[in-house]
């Protein structure tokens, strides 16, 4: 049980009268990359926004330990500042609201001390790095942005907080190819300059190409129902879900 | 004409505590103050009057404006006012100092006051004048050597009856409000006292605003200030207006007026923050006219006051003439605020634009009330209206009551409202990034108010954020 950052123990959740995820075991290490894979509606995302603390959804039961605490009574504040993060499926539009003053409002949130200075000149540097228009900072947060400018945003937020885990929720659905390859990218400085431990979530396995996968889940009807190394990912690529999709409802007649 | 109504689903709700307002709400003891009793008879309106030593035509307006208010009925529509009696309010309240033209020279009190409002800061740093008054007379009044070489006049509109504009005073008082307007107008016009009176001659441009600040510190009474504004042809004006005061367990009563006279091709912005406390009646009353191509620019903040029912109306006299009303109204818990705007198209080719956010919260009513009316002889005339409310709870509430009385063919009037709460997605994306919860309603509020924050100056979109920061403080996770 070493260096274990992530370890959910049967955890289950609903949102209201709807069960969602079922008695899920799920482990990581401090450092690895994850991928939790499945096909849609199978509740990969609930099972991100559940270990954020999204309140639509209420945990039924099971733990959740990160980094050595149970978390299950934090608020999503706190959890953050523990050093869990999630990138959205959907990032939320939020008029009147400058990006620029968000990020220093998160950036205050956290606790990070950074003057006015560095703070200006570190967000200049990330948005060079993710190709991303400077201008986007003085705009209204998410307002009129596509969908692969607000993912660029997600990236830099990611870049700037430096957390310990970062769950990506279908960062790459709905991107070209160059938003996509600018979130690989993202992806890869948070894996290199911050030692980040990465929890993706897709349905498929373009965004996997440059990166180095330590093991993979596979979620079908809000079960577990196989995981393994990334050589899983391959298999998943070339038969698809069907064979889980069987099983999955074979367990949920149980 | 169009109507979307937008509601966002929520689950989660939040109790919001109340909230600390001691910036506005601090009082100095008022035993030194002079009062005339309370209660409304021809000898209280003759004694205010003696007492100013007014022109005899203001006695006769004045007393012939207590008839019309003994004979007028309020009118049946809009919040209670049960909780005003008009017989404790006393009308008059003279602070224990004569007007200065320097801080110096105002008793301790009453400057420590007006200091921690940050008034003679403002004025040091960006006004080119201003005009402070306590209860129910101006205690100082100071205008910049510059705006004075210009021609313009700004003072206290008692002492310009006694002066070179006497004659224009007479001419313009209460004639875009008359008396006979509604009960309250009258009851301004029998026992009004104190306001600016300011003049911008022809082609006069000032850089810097003016402001008066009214503060009503004495309990269980009104203040009935009189604001009068002439801006000539081609000539130009920022005017702000701010009040508060401090909260009492009694009614207070707010019935000032404000006439706004706008010539030929001139401009003039009316910005005010209105703080009263929460126990303020405020029945103002506010109108301008605009002459040709004359441009009128409301900026409004209403964060006061128990009951509040104020709608600037814009006559647009003039071809060509503009108005804009730009507005927001924070209806906290014990709040019930009317508030809106009135458009008269009444030349041809005129144009205005309202722009209005409402925020309820706490169990706070807040209506957006307003009125477009387009005149026969307004061909060519465009009027747009646009109003967005939030509403912070399930115990609060938002109305939006738009009329529009179109008698004339050719113009294009358009109307658009929204209701909707903060989105619990909005919040938990917040959330997500290490904001606590009261932050990220505050963040959100700040940012739906943000298109009328970014009209007004910036030490006063500061101190509108404060209000909404105030205003949400105490949120509970």
């Amino acid at each position: 049980m070493d260096n274990m950052l992530l370890i959910c123990r049967g955890l289950c959740a609903s949102a209201g009268e709807k069960a969602i995820l079922h008695d899920v075991d799920f482990e990581m290490r401090s450092g690895e990359a994850h991928v939790l894979m499945g096909p849609n509606g199978a509740g990969k995302s609930t099972f991100g926004h559940v270990i954020m603390g999204d309140p639509a959804f209420q945990v039924t039961g099971g733990s959740i330990v990160f980094d050595g605490i149970d978390i299950v009574g934090l608020s999503t504040d706190k959890r953050s500042k523990a050093g869990l993060f999630l990138s959205f499926q959907a990032p939320v539009e939020i008029p009147g609201v400058p990006l620029r003053s968000f990020l220093r409002a998160m950036v205050d949130a956290h606790g990070l001390k950074m003057k006015n200075k560095e703070f200006k000149g570190r967000i200049k540097e990330l948005s060079a790095e993710l190709d991303m228009n400077p201008a986007y900072l003085d705009r209204e947060l998410g307002v009129g942005f596509s969908g692969g400018e607000k993912k660029k945003v997600e990236m830099l937020q990611l870049l700037l907080l430096r957390p310990k885990l970062a769950i990506l929720d279908e960062t790459d659905s709905g991107l070209d190819v160059d938003a996509l390859s600018v979130v690989s990218r993202g992806m890869e400085l948070y894996r290199q300059e911050c030692g980040g431990t990465l929890l993706v979530i897709t349905h498929n396995t373009r965004i996997l190409e440059r990166l180095t996968v330590d093991r993979a889940h596979v979620m079908v009807a809000g079960h577990i129902v196989d995981e393994g190394p990334a050589s899983l990912i391959d298999e998943i690529d070339a038969q698809g879900f069907e064979r889980y999709e069987t099983a999955g409802l074979a367990i949920e007649g149980k | 004409m169009e109507e979307t109504v937008t509601l966002e689903s929520g689950k989660k709700r939040t109790q919001i505590a109340d909230v600390d307002r001691s910036r506005y709400d601090f009082r100095y003891d008022d035993s030194q103050a002079e009062k005339l009793d309370a209660g409304l008879t021809p000898d209280i309106v003759r004694e205010i009057s003696e007492r100013k030593d007014e022109p005899e035509w203001m006695l006769e307006h004045r007393l012939h404006s207590l008839e019309v208010y003994h004979g007028m009925q309020m009118s049946d529509w809009g919040p209670s006012i049960d909780g005003l009696d008009m017989d404790h309010i006393v009308t008059y309240v003279k602070p224990p100092t004569e007007q200065q033209s320097d801080w110096d020279s105002v008793p301790d009190n009453v400057k420590d006051t007006f200091d921690r409002l940050g008034i003679p800061e403002a004025e040091r740093s960006y006004l080119a004048g201003v005009g402070a008054q306590y209860d129910s007379e101006l205690v100082y009044h100071s205008m910049q050597e510059n705006a004075a070489k210009l021609g313009i006049v700004y003072s206290g509109i008692e002492e310009a009856l006694h002066g070179e504009y006497a004659g224009l005073i007479r001419e313009k008082f209460m004639t875009l409000i008359p008396p006979t307007d509604h009960r309250f107008a009258a009851l301004h016009g029998a026992v009004w006292s104190g306001g600016s009176f300011v003049y911008v001659p022809r082609g006069a441009k000032l850089d810097h605003p003016l402001q008066s600040y009214f503060r009503l510190n004495a309990k269980g009474a009104g203040q009935f200030e009189h604001t009068l504004i002439i801006v000539e042809d081609d000539a130009s004006l920022h005017f702000i207006e701010g009040c508060s005061a401090p909260k009492y367990n009694v009614a207070n009563l707010h019935a000032g007026a404000v006439e706004l006279f706008v010539g030929k091709r001139a401009h003039l912005r009316y910005s005010t923050i209105e703080n009263w406390s929460k126990n303020m009646y405020n029945l103002n009353t506010k109108r301008c006219r605009c002459e040709e191509e004359g441009e009128i620019e409301w900026i409004s903040g209403s964060f006061g006051s128990h009951v509040g029912y104020l709608y600037p109306m814009s006559i647009l006299a003039g071809c060509k003439a503009r108005a804009s009303f730009t507005g927001i109204t924070f209806a906290g818990r014990g709040q019930n605020l009317d508030t809106g705007c009135k458009m008269v198209l009444a030349a041809p080719e005129t144009s205005a634009s309202v722009d209005t956010k409402g925020i309820s919260k706490d169990g706070g009513i807040q209506t957006f009330r307003s009125s477009v009316v387009a005149t026969p002889s307004a061909q060519g005339s465009r009027c747009t209206v646009s109003c967005q409310s939030l509403m912070l709870d399930d115990r609060s509430r938002s109305d939006t009551i738009p009329a529009m009385d179109i008698r004339c063919k050719n113009v294009d009037i358009g109307h658009e409202a929204t209701i909707g709460r903060i989105g619990d997605d909005k919040i938990f994306y917040l959330m997500s990034r290490g904001v606590s919860e009261e932050e990220a309603r505050t963040m959100i509020v700040n940012g739906f108010a943000e298109p009328i924050s970014k009209e007004l100056p910036l030490e006063y979109a500061v101190e509108m954020n404060n209000l909404i920061k105030l205003e949400m403080e105490g949120a509970i996770g």
